[in-house]
């Protein structure tokens, strides 16, 4: 069955099954590997994408839901966020400041999943992002997380 | 390409020779000159030269360090860079740094083992041939990344000595090229400067600095004129992780690559007695199976339907009985070994039975934890490619070389026909080391993946769902430990007795900092199948919830405050005195608090370092620990970037808070119980505690810092519930106690 998905502005026509999960269709079929597996049950948030601008958990997400949708993955979001080519988003760029990451492995998820929280509620409070951000990181860095949100944000 | 090589002293370190043409290599003489000559041909390219086995400096004046240490986010390869930077005199923007590639050439096996000072060749290695260095492999696991031990072993003793001995040298070229002493030189900058404003890049001098012998035991910088130790430089490793294009093993995408998932057997140590793949070999994608001990592996174009087929796939194991192993058994084994009383001795001073015969007053309690997994974020995973008598593998894993052996005795290859492609680690934590000493050995995912690239006419990346990661780890141990202690009329400790079940690394994990005259502490040992492995700061893990909960336990019984009582006790012991008394100060302990709110302590000695926490808790419905601050001290002797040493603290804690307040792999018919994040419950944003980390510099030798930080977290909140409700937690996690506030008040009302 062909599948059309649009990613970080490609089109791309896949012959694959309606119910592959997007996480699967970016990785192994298209080559995207920014985006990550890590629970496969949406349960951590590794995998987060944007689709129509709104973050969701595509190990869980069929293709079919969102054949000709506008999907934006880790390697899209500096240009879907305005920043120029060869550019970095104001909160990617927040996130090097603050030198958040550690291993590194669950941030996509975590950067798609804030981008898509700022997007939608600029100024959020602190149970706003207690509630939205639900990505899980072994490394700890959520005190980092926090901060660097606070730094794009107002407190 | 031909080297002409210097003879070394017998004791130097640090060997020096040219390269045919010109140029300078500096090495490490563990394993004799060769060592250099083979890293250069493995790491210089294109006119580039090392300056040492970790040092490279290139005509563009760029230095690379090379760091013989996976990166598993706490970021070594920056901290060692800036060691050897610092003592080089380098310009930190001209400073890049990179793992090791995974050979013996970059190896740090002396480093860990601690064989630099003095001779510096071990005597295992003196002679050693290259044929049997999968041998040696094997025995010193070359490159690991554990214990703490990158900054500490590798940056001190490597990458300063071999930074100040090739900055050294840069100035001999220089001052012979101007006719003057060295004296008058100065390097800074990555530059050379002579008495008379002449300049040379640190590039421009490498070919020349050939010519001159590094000095073993080079003078090194004084504390107090480092520029770029002590600072936080930003890590080279956050860009490549902010943008999607870091690239983990799990990533790896060879050419014609295929996926491998596999259905494995729920119940340790069953074997495949029967399979039948006809149906799932119909589905789309689906190319073969392969079954191995364990399990059955279905290899697919796509990892998805890999996955679907292996769920699908029906299998029969034969379980060898071990069904009948359940978390329950195993307790109540741990129970009947240490009422037996037959134990192996750990550490024993004094007469603590007679001291125990004589005690007016004795406290007993036994403490309890469960198995651990490790949970990587990123799930288990191995690509290999063999063809042609040779393999290449991408992996993240804590210990490449000793991966690399692995693989290679697995496939049947030599050891030097197996190339192995570092790969970025999301998350190690003891989980990603394949061979594992002094610990239960077991089969693990890089076995499955070698026995199955052997029957795969293609690349194939076996990874692990998060079930197989959650039911197939090599866990923390469930461990007992039975307490006691006999008081004086003052209510400290004049006899100490521990019996715990499983010996484990390291050895001192058991041993407590206080001045008790009689101690024994022995233990038993149980066999079980379920795998065991390290986990964040091993054996100190259980051990510093057991003993600091049962300090606690002493205090309250002799009526003292629990840091006070602490500190009495620790009066002869400098270190741990500063680091409690500063965790407490900042912690503001025994100032007033909000109602509902207690605070808990305790203090633990590992890897070198000495870290004491205070948590500040309170309990909300429906009775669950809910910790708002946690106040850390560490005394690491030196800190060397300030910004990862903290975050490294903060990031063991939440590590070692996750299991104290979720953590539990229950065994039920011979298997793991938990199958996901959704019943192996992870904290998170919403739950993580405001953490401030006070560091001592105290000078002491360099202390580790991605573990130390985890073991006191478990007994400060243990000990701070009971000071909140008067429940003694004696087993962990805490999720299992239905906690009251109001039970605390009738507690200290009865006190």
């Amino acid at each position: 069955m062909s599948i059309t998905l649009r990613v970080n502005g490609t089109r791309h026509d896949l012959d694959i099954e309606p119910d592959m999960p997007l996480l699967w269709a970016l990785r192994d079929e298209i080559g995207l590997t920014g985006t990550k597996f890590g629970c496969g049950v949406a349960a951590c948030g590794a995998c987060t994408v944007h689709v129509d601008g709104v973050a969701m958990r595509s190990c869980v997400t069929p293709v079919e839901a969102v054949d000709g949708a506008e999907i934006t993955t880790i390697e899209g979001l500096a240009a879907v966020s305005g920043a120029a080519e060869g550019h970095l988003s104001a909160l990617q760029q927040a996130w090097i400041e603050a030198q958040v990451p550690q291993c590194g492995y669950c941030q996509s998820g975590m950067l798609m999943a804030v981008s898509a929280l700022i997007a939608e509620n600029p100024q959020p409070t602190d149970e706003d992002i207690d509630a939205a951000i639900t990505n899980v990181c072994r490394c700890g860095t959520y005190p980092r997380v926090r901060a660097a949100i606070r730094s794009v944000t107002a407190a | 390409m031909a080297i002409e090589l210097k003879k070394p002293s017998r004791r130097q370190l640090l060997v020096a020779g040219g390269l045919v043409g010109g140029g300078l290599l500096l090495g490490v003489a563990v394993s004799g000159p060769s060592r250099r000559g083979l890293a250069d041909k493995l790491a210089a390219e294109g006119g580039e030269r090392f300056v040492t086995t970790w040092l490279k400096i290139s005509p563009d004046n760029i230095v690379t360090v090379y760091v013989p240490h996976s990166d598993m986010g706490q970021g070594p390869i920056t901290a060692l860079a800036m060691m050897a930077a610092e003592e080089l005199e380098a310009d930190w923007s001209l400073v890049r740094a990179e793992q090791a590639p995974a050979e013996k050439a970059f190896a740090n096996e002396a480093l860990g083992n601690r064989f630099l000072d003095g001779d510096a060749v071990p005597p295992m290695l003196k002679g050693v041939t290259a044929a049997t260095w999968t041998k040696v492999a094997q025995f010193m696991n070359l490159q690991v990344t554990g214990g703490s031990m990158a900054v500490r072993y590798t940056g001190h003793h490597g990458m300063r000595v071999t930074g100040a001995a090739a900055k050294d040298m840069l100035v001999k070229a220089a001052a012979a090229r101007w006719g003057v002493s060295p004296a008058q030189c100065t390097a800074a900058l990555s530059m050379v400067r002579g008495p008379a404003g002449q300049t040379a890049t640190y590039g421009e001098l490498a070919a020349d600095a050939a010519d001159y012998s590094p000095s073993a035991a080079p003078k090194l910088k004084a504390k107090k004129d480092y520029t770029i130790v002590g600072t936080p430089r930003p890590r080279f490793d956050i860009p490549a992780k902010v943008d999607g294009s870091a690239m983990y093993g799990v990533d790896a995408r060879p050419e014609g690559l295929l996926y491998a998932a596999v259905h494995l057997a729920p119940v340790f140590g069953s074997t495949v007695a029967a399979y039948d793949a006809s149906e799932i070999l119909t589905r789309r994608g689906v190319r073969q199976v392969v079954d191995f001990p364990g399990g059955v592996a279905v290899i697919a174009d796509n990892y998805w339907r890999a996955k679907e087929a292996a769920l699908a796939l029906d299998v029969t194991f034969d379980t060898k009985g071990n069904e009948a192993i359940s978390s329950e058994t195993i307790f109540a084994a741990h129970d009947a070994a240490l009422d037996a009383g037959k134990s192996d001795k750990d550490f024993e001073t004094g007469n603590a039975p007679r001291a125990f015969e004589g005690a007016s007053r004795v406290v007993e309690a036994s403490y309890r934890v469960p198995y651990l997994a490790h949970a990587c974020m990123e799930p288990m995973n191995c690509t290999i490619w063999i063809r042609d008598g040779k393999a290449d593998v991408w992996l993240g894993v804590q210990d490449p070389l000793g991966a690399r052996a692995r693989i290679a005795e697995i496939a049947g290859l030599d050891f030097d026909n197996v190339t192995l492609h570092p790969m970025l680690l999301g998350g190690g934590f003891g989980r990603r080391i394949p061979i594992r000493a002094g610990f239960f050995d077991f089969p693990s995912e890089i076995d499955f993946a070698a026995i199955i690239a052997k029957e795969v006419a293609a690349p194939v990346k076996l990874i692990y769902t998060r079930e197989d990661d959650i039911q197939h780890d090599a866990y923390r141990i469930a461990s007992t430990s039975r307490l006691r202690a006999a008081l004086d009329d003052n209510g400290f400790p004049v006899a100490w007795e521990n019996r715990y079940v499983h010996k484990d690394e390291p050895g001192e994990a058991p041993h407590i900092p206080y001045a008790v005259a009689n101690q024994s502490i022995r233990f038993v040992e149980i066999d079980n199948p379920v795998p065991r492995g390290p986990w964040r700061s091993v054996a100190h893990t259980q051990h510093t919830f057991f003993n600091e909960s049962f300090v606690d336990e002493l205090a309250h019984e002799a009526g003292q405050d629990p840091f006070e009582y602490r500190r009495a006790m620790l009066k002869d012991q400098p270190r741990h005195l500063a680091v409690l008394e500063l965790a407490a100060e900042k912690a503001g302990w025994g100032r007033p608090l909000p109602a509902g709110r207690s605070r808990g302590i305790a203090i633990q000695q590992s890897f070198g370092s000495i870290v004491a926490e205070v948590a500040e808790i309170s309990i909300v419905e429906p009775g669950e620990v809910k910790v708002h601050r946690v106040t850390a001290a560490v005394d690491c002797g030196e800190v060397i970037h300030p910004d990862t040493a903290a975050q490294q603290v903060e990031s063991a804690i939440i590590y070692g808070l996750t299991a104290a307040l979720f953590g539990e792999i229950s065994i039920e018919g011979g298997a793991v119980a938990q199958t996901n994040f959704t019943d192996y419950e992870m904290l998170k944003l919403a739950d993580t505690p405001a953490i401030d980390v006070h560091f001592i510099e105290s000078g002491a030798p360099l202390g580790g810092l991605g573990e130390p930080g985890t073991p006191p977290i478990s007994a400060a909140v243990a000990n701070a519930v009971f000071s909140l409700t008067g429940q003694r937690i004696r087993q962990l996690p805490l999720k299992n106690h239905k906690l009251s506030p109001a039970a605390g008040q009738f507690a200290r009302a009865a006190d």
